[in-house]
């Protein structure tokens, strides 16, 4: 009995987990583009397979141990059935079947998923580094107007209803180490791998406007928890709006204002010594062209920072940053440089005009 | 080789051959197979403690979004740390501790074929695991994660994960010889009579796990080596920019690491094996296919290995081969489970604590293994592979299937190994809030994994919206803590009580029941003739037409009690204890030490395995 009341309790333990699940933010179960669709198709009714199996298979063990349980004062010696080869053979086939319907439809979905994009599907690279994700727009239309392609950090913005065909890579660009990662997005697609020496390839759509976020899923050093990034998929005229807006040169800030200082403290060597600024990171339209840290042309445009730990929005969380990058984010590749806090506030005025 | 009661008198040689067979020291000396079981048993236990207390940390740190417990490097040492033990230091051994002890006993011999060989598998896998706990004193444990992917582990500039490669040579060195050694005896020491298809099936999954292990640890000793020499020489096997492949250390790992699931697996099938039909009071149903199906689970745990890289970008063809390879060894696994489930059918079935840790094993184990067939539903592991729904899934399986299933085998043989049985109120309470905790642990994972929490991460945010079910396991862990203090008050309760267990307190089925609990040092008085599968069941039971249990008059069986007296009346002959086992074994750590920190130390090392191996050879017979 007390078997049954265990397997009624986890039931309805099951129906209270379904219930209450928190409001989860970057949940595979709730697909919201073609491609997470096919996975999400094919993994449902696998469960409802599994749940059927389960059920059958534990409640026959529960059966088995409620009929057949020694009673007390009863002497019994059961009947010595040693196999039954019919049965054994019927009980090896009949999984077997199951099995091989589930592998038909697997080996469709893997190339489904495996297939050519559409013609006109939008082609990104994207490259893990440590610790956060740079993206870049390879298409013929998508070139500044220096003629590099249109690159950003950690937001990957698309349009809804297009495919985008992700070129998945691994580079180190000479800070930090080239090592593999792992690049998913749960609400839009499966994960792929990036990995130092081949180019992957994924394909990923969004069929409504919104957020999705998305992290590192291979381990890749002390800040992979923190190596996060998200998906903001616009509807096609605000994207078509974005990209004309990142198309052209960073601002220039006004004379005498504290983010011309810090353009100036940004764009030359630093003046404690300790390097500067271009030296890793590039800024359109000015000199600088720094290749190792992600592209700062359109910062302020971009929702977050630094794996998306932080918020470009928020003048705090950038001045902790410059203050000493390791310290809010283990492992960071990018040095203290030992800023003054008022060198400080005048970069982060810099950074938060670059719109 | 000597006799157990003939002193080495005259013995020559540089160090006397020791003699003693009891008292503190002879525990350092002895080649006995039930003695090393009991440390690899006790070795491995204090491990499982030690693993399980890296868990309780992690799970403090993950109680809560944005935890403060841990750093993230300290995060990435006890999570590497944490798998490295539970793997390598604790189910390995601890399968290794109850094939030492049994092995022999259930095919009716004396001891292992190389006894010497048996005690330096022991004490090299203890310095092993010492060697690789050694890291955190001496630079860093290894934080790579147990499968250590490069260029990650390569480029890591503490040393931990060179300990990690040497660490795991060491244990893998034991593992192969031990391998080796508990083949053999399985092959060629069988009682007469003991036909293959006359062994208990715990001895044929004895024999799948060490051809598993012959097989599969040379190719991670390959990887280890390649990882050793670029993180120590400068090569470069896994660098991408000179021609390297980090993709070349998955292959390897894994061909290795998925047969080392079976490793961790099969020995609680086999235990369970045992078990059940004892306490359902009927033989195992269909012996023949249960030994088969741990053959066939053998044979195809080798082609399925890049289950673990579907997300790699081998591309379609590869991810299919093994997509359909996976779900194949899905069958012989839930033969085995029907196998069980028909065992019990139709039986009197006792819920002593050996069978409720047995039925334990096969309910959690079916929930792992039908998330198991889910991951080779390939499109589904590319959101599933790297998240929470894997680890829930393989505690299922490890957790779950191998650690109940050796409770299960502790609680069973325990009057066998100490003669004193475990108490069984405190063995029903162990089981039921180990189960409850384990549950509370890592059930909710699945929903962490899908709803997108990935793994080793040392910190997640809280607009994931994961805390809820993460507090939830983190409940579940220390629940499974609680338990482990029912279970060490048990052991501890139960050892203060004089030995007096009758030799057989189960009813049980197999030879290991005929001699004294615990056994004496010869094991056997005489050695048994064996006439039939559970030879010792039918010395006690007939069964007539109907296939009714009679029991068999004492004395009036056709052959009860019937022995060979091959060298009867010269006496038993036994190995003699020796000192080179563990002096040898003490060189390999060193040569560790001397790859990491300074060569002087690996040539005294290499000095001491030559010296050794050398006194080994040489040693005087005790006779």
């Amino acid at each position: 009995m007390r078997k049954k009341l265990r397997l009624v309790l986890g039931l309805v333990a099951l129906a209270l987990l379904v219930a209450c699940a928190p409001n989860a933010t970057q949940d595979s179960l709730k697909p919201q583009g073609p491609y997470a669709d096919k996975i999400h198709e094919l993994f449902i009714p696998v469960v409802w397979i599994a749940a059927i199996v389960f059920v059958i298979v534990e409640g026959g063990i529960v059966l088995i141990l409620l009929k057949y349980r020694h009673r007390k004062g009863q002497e019994r010696m059961p009947a010595q059935t040693h196999g039954n080869t019919r049965l054994e053979i019927g009980w090896t086939i009949l999984p077997s079947l199951v099995l091989a319907v589930l592998a038909v439809f697997t080996v469709q979905g893997i190339w489904d998923l495996a297939s050519d994009p559409p013609a006109n599907a939008m082609n990104v690279t994207v490259t893990g580094q440590q610790f956060w994700w740079k993206f870049e727009y390879t298409d013929a239309d998508m070139q500044t107007a220096a003629g590099e392609p249109l690159t950003t950090a950690n937001d990957l913005v698309i349009p809804t209803g297009r495919t985008v065909y992700l070129s998945v890579e691994s580079h180190s660009n000479g800070s930090g180490f080239e090592v593999i990662h792992s690049f998913w997005v749960p609400e839009l697609a499966g994960k792929q791998d990036a990995v130092p020496g081949r180019t992957n390839h994924i394909l990923l759509e969004a069929d409504h406007p919104g957020t999705y976020t998305g992290q590192c899923a291979e381990l890749c050093g002390l800040s992979h928890a923190n190596m996060r990034f998200q998906v903001i998929a616009l509807a096609p005229a605000d994207y078509d709006a974005w990209v004309d807006g990142q198309l052209g040169d960073a601002v220039t800030p006004g004379p005498g204002t504290q983010a011309e200082a810090g353009m100036n403290l940004f764009l030359n060597p630093l003046p404690n010594g300790n390097g500067s600024c271009v030296a890793c990171h590039s800024i359109q339209g000015t000199s600088a062209a720094g290749v190792g840290g992600p592209d700062l042309t359109h910062f302020a445009s971009r929702d977050c920072f630094a794996g998306c730990l932080f918020d470009t929005s928020d003048p705090e969380a950038i001045a902790e940053w410059l203050r000493d990058p390791a310290a809010v984010k283990p492992g960071a590749v990018m040095p203290n440089y030992h800023l003054s806090d008022g060198e400080i506030e005048q970069i982060v005025a810099y950074l938060q005009s670059l719109e | 080789m000597g006799s157990v009661s003939v002193a080495a008198e005259g013995s020559r040689g540089l160090l006397r051959r020791p003699t003693a067979n009891t008292g503190f020291w002879s525990w350092f000396t002895t080649v006995d197979h039930k003695k090393i079981g009991i440390m690899y048993g006790v070795s491995s236990f204090v491990f499982l403690l030690v693993g399980g207390s890296e868990a309780l940390l992690i799970r403090a740190q993950l109680a809560k979004p944005n935890g403060t417990v841990l750093s993230a490097a300290q995060y990435n040492e006890l999570f590497t740390m944490h798998g490295l033990t539970m793997v390598f230091l604790v189910v390995m051994p601890m399968s290794a501790a109850f094939f030492n002890y049994l092995l022999p006993l259930m095919i009716g011999a004396r001891d292992v074929a190389f006894p010497r060989l048996n005690a330096f598998s022991f004490w090299l896998f203890l310095f092993g695991g010492l060697f690789l706990y050694s890291s955190f004193l001496l630079g860093g444990a290894p934080n790579g994660g147990w499968f250590g992917y490069p260029p990650n582990s390569v480029t890591d500039p503490s040393v931990g994960m060179t300990f990690y490669a040497l660490g795991l040579l060491i244990t893998g060195i034991a593992s192969t010889v031990g391998a080796v050694n508990l083949g053999v005896t399985i092959i060629n020491m069988r009682a007469p009579g003991m036909t293959m298809f006359r062994m208990p099936v715990f001895v044929w999954m004895g024999l799948v796990v060490q051809l598993l292990l012959v097989f599969s640890l040379p190719i991670i000793t390959v990887a280890l080596f390649e990882l050793l020499f670029d993180r120590r020489f400068g090569t470069h096997f896994f660098d991408p920019v000179v021609g390297g492949d980090p993709i070349l250390w998955q292959h390897l790992f894994w061909l290795f690491g998925h047969p080392e699931v079976y490793i961790l697996i099969l020995p609680a099938f086999g235990i369970i094996s045992e078990i059940i039909p004892v306490f359902s009071r009927k033989p195992l149903f269909g012996y023949q296919f249960v030994v088969f199906s741990g053959i066939a689970i053998g044979f195809i745990g080798f082609g399925v290995w890049a289950h673990h890289m579907f997300a790699v970008g081998l591309g379609p063809v590869a991810n299919t081969a093994f997509g359909i390879s996976t779900s194949i060894i899905a069958i012989p696994t839930g033969v085995k489970i029907f196998n069980w489930m028909a065992t019990m059918h139709g039986g009197d079935i006792r819920f002593k604590t050996p069978m409720l840790f047995s039925i334990g094993t096969v309910t959690m184990f079916i929930i792992g293994g039908l998330s198991g067939v889910m991951h080779s539903v390939v499109p589904a592991d590319y959101q599933q592979t790297d998240t929470y729904f894997i680890v829930a899934h393989f505690h299922y399986v490890l957790f779950g299937g191998a650690i109940f299933g050796l409770f299960a085998g502790a609680y069973f043989w325990w009057p066998k190994v100490f003669g004193r049985l475990l108490s069984e109120p405190l063995g029903k309470v162990h089981f039921w809030i180990m189960l409850i905790g384990f549950n509370l642990a890592f059930a909710p994972m699945h929903l962490l994994g899908l709803q997108g929490m990935i793994r080793r991460a040392y910190t997640y945010p809280e607009t994931l919206g994961l805390g809820f079910w993460n507090f939830v396991s983190t409940i579940g862990a220390f629940t499974i803590a609680i338990s482990m203090l029912v279970f060490i008050a048990n052991v501890i309760k139960t050892q203060r009580r004089p030995q007096g267990v009758e030799a057989d307190p189960w009813d049980a089925r197999t030879l290991e029941w005929i001699t004294s609990s615990p056994p004496a040092v010869h094991n056997f008085d005489e050695i048994p003739i064996v006439h039939s599968l559970d030879e010792f069941w039918h010395r006690k039971y007939a069964e007539d037409k109907s296939g009714k249990l009679v029991p068999v008059q004492a004395g009036g069986a056709d052959h009860g009690g019937e022995v060979s007296h091959e060298g009867g009346g010269h006496g038993i002959h036994l190995p003699g204890p020796s000192y080179w086992p563990i002096l040898v074994s003490f060189g390999f750590p060193l040569i560790g030490y001397g790859v990491i920190f300074d060569w002087w130390m690996a040539f005294v090392g290499t000095a001491i395995i030559l010296f050794g191996f050398y006194g080994w050879a040489l040693e005087p017979s005790a006779e």
